[in-house]
């Protein structure tokens, strides 16, 4: 067998699975000891272009509690044509269509190699992906220009038969009428007020009309996409809408000196919402709101129109001085909520200079499964190419992206699901595998994930019920399934069964093998999850006791210091901003945030990974760091003043030349792929941009150990902050002083 | 002026034609009771209002006489029948019934009591007798028995002469007075007259005169008796005695011929009359007499005809006629005996009934006549009907005097009373009389303004005018140009105090329009203390340098950049170069501190507000309005003609939601806007939803081709109205600017929304208290909207086109509030209606107007202006705040003393509105009006103006049924108009008989005016009137000048006979009695037009207007004529054309062909007649209000 690290990696390369641990403590109390819980991280539509989807329906248990889908590591009865269930044990015959089933003639889901599979199913019309635009009017001219010409081209990226539709909002918020020839027909509401579902849906003629009509004429079967002239498909109205687009103006009303724009964007949320809430209900949607600064009026206000009020900083929040942060979180909840029940997702693209009212509007996409986008200005490559990013596509020629699913687990009996941290919701699905230990989004087994991409990750907790005395269960494998109803962005809805199993092993005689099995990285990031996870549902020192005390026994030195958990110096948006991406992100791209990559290049060699130290900051040296949300580029004080000097213009230097290039190009090969865009940074020593890089090393050398660590190289980082060095002679004292 | 006495009646009647006068009066008496039923409550027409009148009676008289009475109601209604036979017992039994009526009449008897000695001689039971068949006779007419039976009492009459002899007596008191209004001549003509009218009323009056004598009483007799007989006969007595009054006035005339106007009046009279003038002339009883005689002659031949013609009002009769033969029998029974026996006995007793028997013989003889004075006798009537101006003479004197011409009469008399059981319609003041006269004496020259206290020709008369100080007519109308001194006088005589303002109107061609004045930047200059604006009044003293304000006295600098000397005479040496100086109108400009918040106006916005539901889409409006707009939008007002006009439009078009449409010229399309949260309105855009016409041409074109095509298939029907009226004022706040709002308009707002309203439609309510809950707005949202809207000059004009109600009182708050008017166009069709809507949608669109203004009445210290009438809002108790305020909105303002006045200074006043005009600017609009004051209270009753006082109390009434129910709103107005005249009998009138009625010559159509007034559809619905027109009615009268309240409550009737020449045929008065079967009428309300086609109307005539010498191809359902090619064809359409220039409504054509269906409705504005609703005859209402006056005399 090959090492746990081979092991590991191909689990999640046919799964999307890691297990924090591998081998799992039989029982409750050992599991408990290990302080790290038996959980894992699971990416649920991970790409899979080896794995082809088959084209009927997944045979399920027939208890009507267990539903779990037949697979490999089920008993099967060939001779009788019966499957036992892995999980509840019942035994269940096969369906006709298995008549031919036998040893050699075994259908796909039996295979070992199917621990993973995709079923596409048929049950009812298909359903086409919608896509409602709410764009803000309330900004300058040219960021409304770069981003109307970024919406007109979306729409090309958009498959015909999508159905699309356009709110804007300033002051007031208008929904547009698609269908109509001649006169470019709107409805508007005003910003400042508060409507019901019903209301809205009144108000935009969406309630059935023989309800009201006058001949009360029967109710003929309404076909939403006929009856809703907001939404069409995009093959009809691609010439309207971008006239339409083509005609938007910034918002008339004018904006006297020292104030904000009004900006309805509670509103226009809210009638989105309820406008697709109306038609179409539970079918996969995506609103996508575009926003150039922050609601200023109406329910969801973040800030008041007075520029003489700035918008709330941690200070404000801390000192309990932000009036509009709770009423405006509430509200946007409840949104959220009311959109993730019916499975339609919100994408914020958030670009301005200060605050929008992330952190008041996050929950908006972390609930529902949207993308969050965070930039300067709308006429930046940073948002067009972010934006542009929604909208890629695999290899089949699909978007990257599915809706409406939903992530169903089952497990074996001596295990139990205490919750999922990811971007999802409850659907309070109760089973008998719930623990009553809740961590994260517990208290089910079902998750609505509205909005899901190839690479969105859940972290799933669960605990070990096997009671310390009792034996390792049966056949020595505990079992977990996962199902993922989905509908894909071909418009068919699918399904797609990843069963996993791990053994079970007695941890006090086998330690040494469950220590083995550990994953650090997948724990960390793990764990990383629980503790943002905490930090974003809980207040008070107790949670940050709470974490100080899990990560320094965890090591997580970086991760202490990350936005995630750290607030200093990054304003209340950003850290939601931050938070929204780390806990939807693969394991990969986790670990990038937690501890960002720094590379070095130099003439010496190729280039080559460096501690995140500030050792690591020399002149001669050109450093690319990545931390996911930036990408910077670092040269070292020599490298600058040959920059500077022009050496890499000379022929004689190419090899200077080449070396300026080549972390230019390593930025590139990760700007290609990465989404959202990261924020490139090519920067030098003494560059004002230079904090971003000193922001993330070890500050092993500071104003304060300069002289004392003597005159090696790097570069001392201005900083009150401990480092590793100091971080690691703490731990050590704690390790032997608890003796845990 | 002609004193106004119809008084004539009593006095006259007494002795003269105690017959007549008597009778009429009797009837009066007797009739007022029936008619007053009827008159108060919608009352069935007399029968219902008898049959009361019986039991009441009943009680009055004797046990036995209730008998009579309700016989005598049995009767009427029979009438017709029994006529032939009864006359003879209707005699006995009529006694019978006086006899009863006596007892009330006993009152009455008191006044006569001078006559009722002779009364009672000639009483003999046989005038009642007479009497009673007369009326019946009249009733029959033709019946061969009756006249016999008439001869018969003609004789009485003819002992009578006795009785005349008292009327003579009292004649010459009568006289007397007269002579104090007129020449000693016009007296003598008095007399004549009164035996002229007796000749009419002498052959079947003398008879009855007798009886009358006692008919002085027998108003009272009317009350007791007249039930019955009285009731029908006795109503048109009283007029009777009136018409009797008249032949006196003409009489009176003749004097005044001798002076001036009276020969024409007389000649007019004379027509018929010539020789009775002559008679008269020479004597004026002889004179009267002999036409009398002749009369009495003609009348055997006339009554058969008349009674043809008065049908109805002897249908009224006629019932009695049944009746009366029981009473007949049964008065015989009992009072036959006596009555034969004793004549006087019976008289005395009976005199009282006798009396009412009288009136109601009196009451038929004048019918008699009327058909018969047609012709012959009452030249004066012919003249009313065809003759010209002659009457108007008469007319001014009021008086009739029966009394002078009974003997006479008498003799002549007899065959005739039997024609006669009403008074003579055209006996009685004729509003078409007065309104030739004025036409005629005024007409041809300038009225100069310059003259205090001068009233203005009619609003009915064709002037120029002059501007010498004074505001024009056509600006301010006065009720009374001699203004009580105190508030004693006021209160005694109880002539409202009031001005009628209109302040923009617009002016003929040949009239200069007020002259602007600038006063540079500091402003108008204006007096230190009450603020008055410079004015004639304004005196210059010090040389110059200071002027002392006419109205409050105080002093005032004057500023050195407005200095001037003065000459010897102490004006200013640039008083005529300084309109503010020397005119009575003219406007400032007005300087930014005259702006709202400091700040010159925006110009003015127009937002059409289009109801797109279900039935405004398929009646067609929507269309229409789309299309009209195309090219209506041309036509804005502007105030420099070459110029485009600065005026910005806006579009909404609505149901249950609003749509704003973006029409911003830069745009290829116009855009919509679709508001569904009407609980909270908002406006949608800013930017492109007010534009310049010319900018946004294209967009708005097309807009308004697709607005029908978008909207061709709705299905919604309910509508919105609140929240379009909030849009339109957020609209125009956001615009910061003054404007109209047109909103066409369908249905019943009841969709889920502010100001929505419920169908509150309960006829059951209509004549109860609560009724007026049925005018008040069903909440106070409108009220506070209007509110709003005047403080941002927003004003509402509002296109009804209902199928169903709508609730106008309620929907028609805002537009009233704000200045703005109501256009109701119910069971809207494309076809028949359209030209009559784009009509007022153009004129609507194209007046010129001003915008948030503020109205405010200076006068002179001692009076104030306390109350105002119109379409607008009043935060306080002095501004007028008219968020809109076009050339056809007028303002009604009453002033009450609040302490004495000068006769040396008069009474000033001054209207000023500061207003926004159509191109944005600024302005003070000034109007001055200076007139006397007096403190004899004959000079008030000299000096006043009927159809403005009827003005103001319609609008008083109008306004009063908000609060107060609506018979008490007619009884008051009854009252305070019996008050008016009494007040003047009291102190103006000479002496005379209690049973007179005598009307200031100014008043003498107040009480046919009133009349209509009352009978308004406002004031006395019909059945099948809704309330939404009501409503409508009642807000449409709200801000009425005096020329159109005069037509709308007395039509204009033209019979179209020859319509040769450039002027009008002379209009007849509006009864159905004056159309001839024969005969094409066109008849003008204001509001319609009507064009009455007689059943034998001539072919020729049918060819000329029709295209159609049948009857029965005429199309009923054209609402316009076919242009034919001949002259009358033209002429005809040219008349109605400028019929409809001269309103600011269009009146659309109906075509009513007699008998037809629609005919009824034509009645109903025949406004003289009895109407189905209820109300009473003009003849009835006057006997009503006779004894009204008496009462208040006694």
């Amino acid at each position: 067998m090959a090492t746990y690290q081979e092991f590991i990696q191909q689990n999640e390369d046919r799964d999307g699975v890691r297990f924090s641990w591998n081998l799992w403590p039989s029982s409750r109390l050992e599991a408990t000891r290990l302080v790290v819980p038996v959980s894992c991280l699971f990416t649920p539509l991970k790409e899979r272009p080896d794995l082809p989807p088959v084209q009927y329906e997944p045979v399920l248990c027939s208890r009507a509690n267990c539903k779990a889908v037949l697979n490999p590591l089920c008993q099967v009865d060939y001779r009788a044509k019966i499957w036992a269930c892995n999980f509840c044990f019942q035994r269940n015959p096969f369906p006709p269509s298995y008549a031919g089933i036998s040893d050699v003639n075994q259908p796909a889901e039996l295979m070992p190699q199917f621990s993973t599979i995709e079923y596409i199913v048929q049950r009812g019309p298909p359903n086409p992906l919608i896509f409602l635009y709410v764009v803000d009017t309330c900004l300058e001219e040219e960021d409304l220009q770069a981003l109307k010409e970024s919406l007109q081209m979306s729409l090309s990226l958009l498959p015909p038969n999508a159905l699309v539709g356009l709110i804007t909002f300033g002051r007031m918020v208008q929904v547009h009428e698609l269908s109509c020839e001649g006169i470019a027909k709107s409805y508007v509401f005003r910003g400042t007020k508060e409507l019901s579902s019903k209301q809205i849906q009144e108000m935009l003629g969406l309630t059935n009309p023989s309800a009201s009509g006058p001949q009360g004429r029967p109710a003929a079967p309404q076909d939403p996409a006929v009856t809703c002239r907001f939404l069409q498909p995009v093959h009809k109205v691609d010439m309207n809408l971008t006239d339409l687009l083509g005609e938007l103006q910034r918002d008339p009303w004018p904006v006297p000196q020292g104030k904000r724009p009004l900006r309805s964007t509670g509103i226009a949320l809210s009638i989105a919402v309820g406008l697709l809430e109306g038609t179409f209900p539970n079918t996969g949607a995506r609103v996508m709101m575009f926003m150039g600064g922050p609601p200023t009026q109406g329910p969801g206000m973040v800030v008041g129109d007075e520029l003489k009020t700035p918008i709330r900083s941690w200070h404000d929040i801390t000192k309990d001085n932000a009036r509009h942060l709770k009423k405006a979180t509430k509200y946007y909840d409840a949104l959220a909520n009311r959109a993730a029940v019916n499975g339609h997702s919100i994408d914020i693209y958030a670009c301005a200079l200060d605050q929008t009212g992330l952190l008041e509007m996050k929950c908006l996409s972390n609930l529902t499964g949207g993308h969050i986008a965070m930039g300067d200005s709308f006429n930046t490559s940073l948002f067009k190419q972010t934006f542009q990013r929604v909208f890629s596509k695999d290899h089949n020629g699909e978007f990257r992206m599915a809706f409406g699913g939903t992530l169903e687990v089952s497990t074996s009996r001596e295990l139990k699901v205490s919750g999922a941290i990811g971007p999802c919701v409850s659907l309070k699905a109760k089973g008998p595998c719930i623990s009553e230990n809740e961590v994260g989004v517990g208290g089910t087994t079902q998750w609505k994930i509205c909005s899901l991409s190839p690479s969105t990750t859940l972290a799933l907790y669960f605990e070990v019920v096997n009671q310390h005395n009792a034996p390792i269960p049966q056949g020595g494998r505990g079992a977990v399934q996962f199902v993922t109803q989905y509908q894909h962005s071909n418009t068919q809805r699918r399904i797609r069964v990843t069963t996993v199993a791990r053994n079970w092993a007695d941890a006090q005689s086998q330690i040494q093998h469950i220590e083995s099995s550990f994953d650090q990285e997948a724990s960390a990031v793990i764990m990383a999850r629980l503790g943002v996870f905490r930090a974003e549902s809980e207040e008070g020192p107790d949670v940050l006791r709470w974490l100080d005390r899990q990560l320094i026994r965890l090591f997580m030195f970086h991760l202490r210091r990350s936005p995630f958990l750290q607030v200093f110096n990054n304003s209340p948006d950003e850290c939601s901003y931050y938070r929204h991406h780390f806990v939807r992100q693969d394991l990969t791209q986790s670990l990038i945030m937690i501890q960002p990559i720094l590379y070095s290049y130099s003439f010496h060699g190729p280039p080559e990974p460096v501690l995140l130290d500030s050792g690591s900051i020399l002149p001669d040296r050109i450093l690319l760091m990545d931390t996911f949300f930036q990408l910077v580029i670092y040269h070292g004080e020599t490298i600058a003043q040959w920059r500077k000097a022009g050496y890499q213009e000379q022929p004689e230097y190419e090899n200077f030349k080449h070396l300026l290039v080549a972390p230019v190009d390593d930025a590139q090969e990760i700007l290609q792929t990465r989404f959202p865009m990261p924020r490139y940074i090519d920067t030098e020593h003494g560059g004002s941009q230079a904090r971003f890089l000193l922001s993330k090393v070890n500050p092993s050398q500071t104003h304060n150990n300069l002289y004392s660590w003597g005159q090696e190289t790097g570069a001392p980082i201005l900083t009150d902050d401990v480092s590793l060095q100091v971080f690691m002679d703490h731990l050590k004292k704690l390790a032997v002083s608890s003796a845990a | 002026m002609n004193v106004n006495q119809q008084t004539p009646m009593a006095s006259p009647y007494g002795p003269p034609q105690p017959g007549y006068g008597q009778p009429s009066y009797a009837p009066l008496g007797g009739g007022y009771p029936g008619p007053y039923g009827p008159y108060n409550g919608p009352a069935a027409a007399y029968q219902p209002g008898a049959p009361p009148q019986g039991p009441a009676r009943g009680p009055l008289t004797s046990a036995p006489r209730p008998v009579s009475t309700p016989q005598a109601y049995s009767q009427y209604p029979q009438g017709d029948s029994q006529n032939g036979p009864p006359p003879m017992d209707h005699s006995m039994a009529q006694p019978a019934h006086r006899s009863p009526v006596s007892q009330p009449y006993s009152q009455g008897a008191m006044n006569l009591s001078g006559p009722h000695p002779s009364y009672s001689q000639q009483y003999g039971a046989p005038p009642p007798m007479q009497q009673v068949t007369n009326q019946m006779s009249g009733m029959q007419i033709g019946s061969g028995p009756p006249t016999s039976v008439g001869p018969g009492y003609a004789h009485h009459p003819s002992t009578q002469p006795p009785i005349s002899a008292a009327y003579s007596s009292a004649a010459p008191p009568s006289y007397t007075q007269a002579p104090p209004l007129s020449a000693a001549p016009s007296q003598p003509p008095p007399p004549s007259e009164p035996a002229a009218s007796q000749p009419y009323y002498g052959g079947p009056p003398p008879p009855q005169q007798q009886p009358f004598p006692s008919a002085h009483h027998p108003s009272q007799p009317f009350v007791s008796s007249s039930p019955y007989l009285g009731p029908p006969s006795q109503p048109q007595a009283p007029p009777v005695s009136q018409q009797q009054s008249f032949p006196p006035g003409p009489p009176a005339q003749q004097p005044f011929p001798n002076s001036a106007p009276p020969p024409v009046s007389q000649a007019s009279y004379s027509g018929p009359p010539p020789l009775t003038q002559h008679s008269f002339p020479p004597s004026s009883q002889s004179g009267p007499f002999p036409p009398i005689s002749i009369s009495p002659s003609q009348y055997p031949g006339p009554q058969p005809q008349s009674q043809p013609g008065p049908p109805p009002f002897h249908s009224g009769p006629s019932p009695r006629g049944p009746v009366p033969p029981p009473s007949m029998s049964q008065q015989q029974a009992n009072h036959l005996p006596p009555g034969p026996m004793q004549q006087q006995q019976p008289p005395q007793p009976g005199m009282q009934g006798g009396y009412p028997t009288q009136q109601n013989g009196a009451f038929g003889q004048p019918r008699g006549p009327q058909p018969g004075y047609a012709g012959p006798q009452y030249p004066g009537q012919q003249n009313y009907g065809a003759g010209p101006a002659p009457a108007p003479a008469p007319p001014a004197q009021k008086r009739l005097d029966p009394d002078s011409i009974p003997s006479p009469q008498a003799s002549e008399l007899p065959a005739v009373q039997k024609s006669r059981h009403r008074i003579d319609p055209d006996a009685i003041p004729s509003p078409i009389q007065v309104i030739e006269d004025d036409r005629v004496n005024k007409s041809s020259e300038p009225f100069t303004t310059g003259v205090k206290g001068q009233a203005p020709p009619l609003v009915t008369t064709n002037f120029q005018v002059k501007d010498q100080g004074n505001a024009s007519p056509r600006f301010i109308r006065c009720t009374a140009y001699n203004m009580p001194c105190t508030a004693d006088m006021a209160k005694q005589s109880q002539v409202p105090l009031a001005a009628v303002i209109k302040p923009l109107a617009m002016l003929p061609p040949d009239e200069t329009p007020p002259y602007i004045v600038d006063h540079g930047e500091g402003g108008p200059i204006r007096c230190n203390r009450c603020k008055a604006y410079m004015c004639p009044y304004m005196q210059f003293i010090e040389g110059g340098r200071r002027f002392q304000c006419g109205f409050c006295s105080c002093v005032t600098e004057v500023p050195p950049h407005y200095f001037q000397h003065l000459d010897h005479t102490g004006k200013r040496v640039d008083c005529y170069d300084r309109p503010e100086l020397s005119q009575g109108s003219y406007e400032f400009v007005a300087t930014v501190d005259y702006c709202k918040n400091n700040k010159l106006p925006q110009p003015p916005s127009f937002i059409f507000f289009i109801d797109v539901s279900y039935n405004a889409v398929k009646s067609g409006m929507v269309n229409i309005v789309c299309q009209e707009l195309k090219t209506l939008l041309d036509y804005l007002p502007r105030e420099n003609p070459e110029a485009d006009s600065v005026v910005r439009v806006g579009f909404v078009t609505y149901n249950k939601v609003l749509h704003f449409y973006n029409v911003k010229s830069s745009l290829a399309q116009p855009q919509m806007m679709v508001v569904s949260d009407v609980s909270d309105m908002f406006l949608p855009l800013l930017d492109g939803f007010l534009v310049g016409v010319n900018d946004s041409r294209m967009v708005i074109e097309s807009l308004l081709d697709q607005i029908p095509e978008m909207f061709a298939d709705t299905r919604e029907t309910e509508t919105v109205f609140g929240p379009v009226i909030q849009a339109g004022l957020e609209a125009l706040k956001a615009a910061d600017c003054a404007g109209k709002l047109f909103v066409f308009h369908s249905t019943l707002p009841i969709a889920e929304a502010p100001g929505k309203l419920k169908n509150r439609e309960d006829k059951k309510l209509v004549g109860t208290d609560k009724e007026k809950s049925l005018f008040q707005p069903q909440s106070g949202f409108y009220s506070n909207l209007s509110k709003e809207c005047v403080a941002q000059g927003c004003c509402v004009d509002l296109f009804l086109f209902p199928n169903q109600y709508v609730d106008v009182a309620t929907l028609g708050v805002v537009p009233v509030s704000t200045g703005g008017s109501v256009y109701k166009y119910t069971y809207f069709q494309a076809e028949t209606d359209r030209e009559r809507f784009l009509n007022d949608l153009r004129r609507d669109v194209q007046k010129p107007m001003g915008f948030d203004a503020v109205m405010r009445v200076r006068t002179s210290t001692g009076i104030r202006a306390t109350d105002f009438f119109g379409s607008f809002f009043m935060s306080n108790t002095t501004d007028v705040e008219l968020a809109g305020l076009d050339c056809d909105k007028t303002v009604t303002v009453e002033f009450r003393h609040d302490d004495k006045l000068s006769e040396d200074t008069g009474a000033l006043m001054q209207c000023a509105v500061l207003y926004t005009s159509c191109s944005g600017q600024r302005r003070l609009r000034v109007h001055n009006m200076a007139v006397n004051c007096c403190s004899q209270l004959a000079d008030l009753y000299r000096n006043c103006e009927t159809d403005t006082i009827i003005n103001f109390f319609s609008k008083y009434a109008y306004r009063s049924i908000l609060n107060t129910p609506t018979k008490t709103v007619r009884d008051t107005m009854v009252n305070q108009c019996a008050q008016i005249l009494a007040c003047y009998r009291k102190n103006c009138a000479s002496p005379s008989s209690a049973g007179q009625l005598i009307l200031p010559e100014c008043m003498k159509l107040l009480p046919v005016y009133l009349n209509c007034v009352l009978k308004s559809d406002v004031l006395q619905p019909g059945a099948d009137i809704s309330l939404d027109d009501r409503a409508y009615l009642r807000q449409l009268l709200s801000c009425m000048d005096v020329s159109e309240s005069h037509i709308f409550f007395y039509p204009r009737l033209l019979p179209l006979v020859k319509l040769d020449g450039g002027s009008l045929p002379m209009a007849v008065r509006n009864s159905e009695e004056r159309l001839s079967k024969g005969g094409v009428y066109l008849l003008e309300t204001g509001l319609h037009l009507f064009l009455w086609v007689g059943a034998n109307a001539q072919q020729e005539l049918l060819s000329n207007i029709f295209g159609t010498p049948t009857f029965s191809q005429i199309d009923p359902n054209m609402t316009s004529l076919p242009e034919l090619d001949n002259p009358f064809s033209q002429r005809l359409r040219e008349i109605i054309d400028s019929f409809r220039s001269q309103r600011s409504r269009y009146m659309k054509l109906m075509v009513v062909k007699q008998e037809d269906k629609a005919e009824l409705i034509f009645k109903h504005f025949l406004c003289e007649d009895k109407s189905t609703s209820g109300g009473a005859s003009y003849v009835d209402f006057l006997c009503h209000m006779h004894k009204e006056i008496r009462q208040l005399l006694s």
